[in-house]
């Protein structure tokens, strides 16, 4: 169920942050290149659009939703970084037509 | 035990029902206490889907029909006394509401059954509806699926946050005096002709009235009262998906957007006994069905699942009652405890604090079965 946790790594995987790149080691989540990246908030809640960076870690909290290459609402703990991953502000409630044709 | 602990009445059950009810009866003045099993209850008040829904309810039983829309038009003036009250916002948003078709045959069976409820409506209170073809539903509804035939529609529908609901009748009632006490299965009763003692956690409560809302826990409870309530539990199950942005202006049966931008989907009915366990294949059914009504749902993350128990009747109508043998004591048992919310705070709870249910409520007693078995 868990993964050793692995020695200090170099930095070697280049990914962006709301566009800011950010070199991060191999297996790191994006939610580490988040909050490696220093950014304010990485969304804003549906709600009431209240500001929220990455908290548990683990998949639990959603306080770590992310556009990641484009899709929306990703929990970025859950994701391993890959070069030139795209990790951008999730900003409120996504749009559910987004691609929709036009009707 | 202590001292016993006199009120006007006593309510068993803190869901929905109970809690309407009593924040009814303190309304009216009494001096009321509702007692709350506790989160071993099965809880149906915190697992429903949250519609205000006129259109499905009381086919064949035109006076369950008549009772279902007196608690939606209730239920304007219900959310606007709880935002008064202790200043809740319960989302209610009632634009009417539709009943999605997929094949031709369920548009016409849909048909049928509104036309039924109109027939069966009679004059005083017409029962309007329209069915709705494809092309002008999909200018109601975005994205509608393409295998969508069409939709039944009545004005009355609409939804609400039920666990708002649910804590608005609590404060509303605690605000009007009643005293609620959590944790409170009922151990033993005494019951005599407008004299209730009734032991729960480790007090003893006495009334000249009491409410039995206790849901499925209502089965047992009845016989202690010299009343029925022969009610069964029926498994819905419940997905829930990420937040969106707002999508939908209206509910529909099975698919509806909470005010907080999340889609319920349900509609599922299983006789699975007291089993709260989820099943793939009805989460499966449901999601399908989802998907084939509105096909971006497939591509949305789901986040949350559940199942529960309705409390169901054994002929799918409310039971409400009087205890002919232990006057004082009342029933109330249903599976509509938001739609009906309006009718049992508004309603019903002035008829029980009078000391007796109105007219109109004769043939919603238990006593309808006795007749049908002895038959």
């Amino acid at each position: 169920m868990y993964a050793t946790r692995p020695e200090a790594r170099p930095a070697t995987v280049e990914v962006s942050v709301d566009g800011v790149a950010v070199m991060v080691p191999v297996g790191a989540s994006a939610a580490a290149a988040v909050l490696l990246a220093g950014a304010a908030a990485i969304r804003e809640t549906a709600v009431s659009g209240a500001p929220r960076l990455p908290y548990c870690m683990m998949g639990v909290c959603f306080d770590c939703l992310a556009e990641v290459d484009g899709a929306p609402n990703v929990q970025a703990c859950m994701v391993t970084v890959a070069a030139g991953m795209r990790i951008a502000r999730q900003a409120g409630a996504r749009d559910a037509l987004l691609g929709e044709a036009p009707r | 035990m202590s001292a016993p602990e006199p009120f006007q009445a006593i309510v068993v059950g803190g869901g929905l029902v109970g809690s309407a009810i009593a924040w009814g009866l303190a309304r009216e003045g009494l001096r009321c206490v509702l007692l709350d099993e506790g989160d071993i209850a099965f809880r149906a008040s915190r697992g429903n889907f949250g519609l205000v829904w006129a259109q499905s309810k009381g086919q064949g039983a035109p006076h369950y029909q008549r009772w279902t829309r007196y608690s939606a038009n209730a239920w304007p003036e219900l959310a606007r006394e709880l935002a008064d009250a202790v200043g809740a916002d319960v989302g209610l948003h009632q634009p009417g509401g539709v009943h999605l078709c997929l094949s031709d045959k369920e548009m016409a069976d849909r048909s049928d059954r509104m036309a039924q409820m109109a027939r069966e409506a009679g004059n005083s209170l017409p029962f309007h509806y329209r069915m709705i073809e494809a092309t002008e539903l999909r200018e109601m509804l975005p994205a509608l699926g393409p295998t969508v035939v069409g939709a039944s529609f009545t004005p009355y529908d609409g939804h609400v946050d039920p666990l708002r609901l649910l804590h608005a009748l609590h404060r509303a009632f605690t605000g009007a005096g009643g005293v609620y006490v959590p944790n409170a299965k009922v151990e033993r009763s005494d019951a005599a002709p407008r004299d209730f003692r009734v032991m729960a956690a480790g007090r003893v409560f006495e009334a000249p009235r009491v409410v039995l809302a206790a849901g499925l826990g209502n089965a047992a409870l009845a016989p202690e009262f010299g009343l029925s309530a022969p009610v069964r539990p029926q498994q819905g199950q419940v997905l829930v998906t990420e937040r969106v942005a707002p999508i939908f202006t209206m509910p529909t049966t099975s698919v509806r957007q909470t005010m907080q931008g999340s889609l319920l989907l349900g509609d599922s009915v299983a006789e699975v006994g007291y089993d709260i366990s989820q099943k793939p294949a009805v989460m499966a059914e449901i999601a399908k069905r989802a998907v084939l009504s509105f096909p971006f749902i497939a591509r949305l993350n789901m986040v949350r699942a559940w199942s529960a128990l309705r409390i169901m009747p054994k002929d799918g109508v409310a039971i409400y009652d009087q205890s002919e043998k232990y006057p004082g004591a009342f029933t109330a048992n249903c599976h509509s405890g938001v739609t009906l919310a309006g009718a049992h705070a508004r309603l019903l709870a002035p008829m029980i604090a009078a000391g007796q249910l109105d007219g109109m409520l004769d043939p919603f007693s238990a006593r309808r079965f006795d007749v049908r078995d002895a038959a």
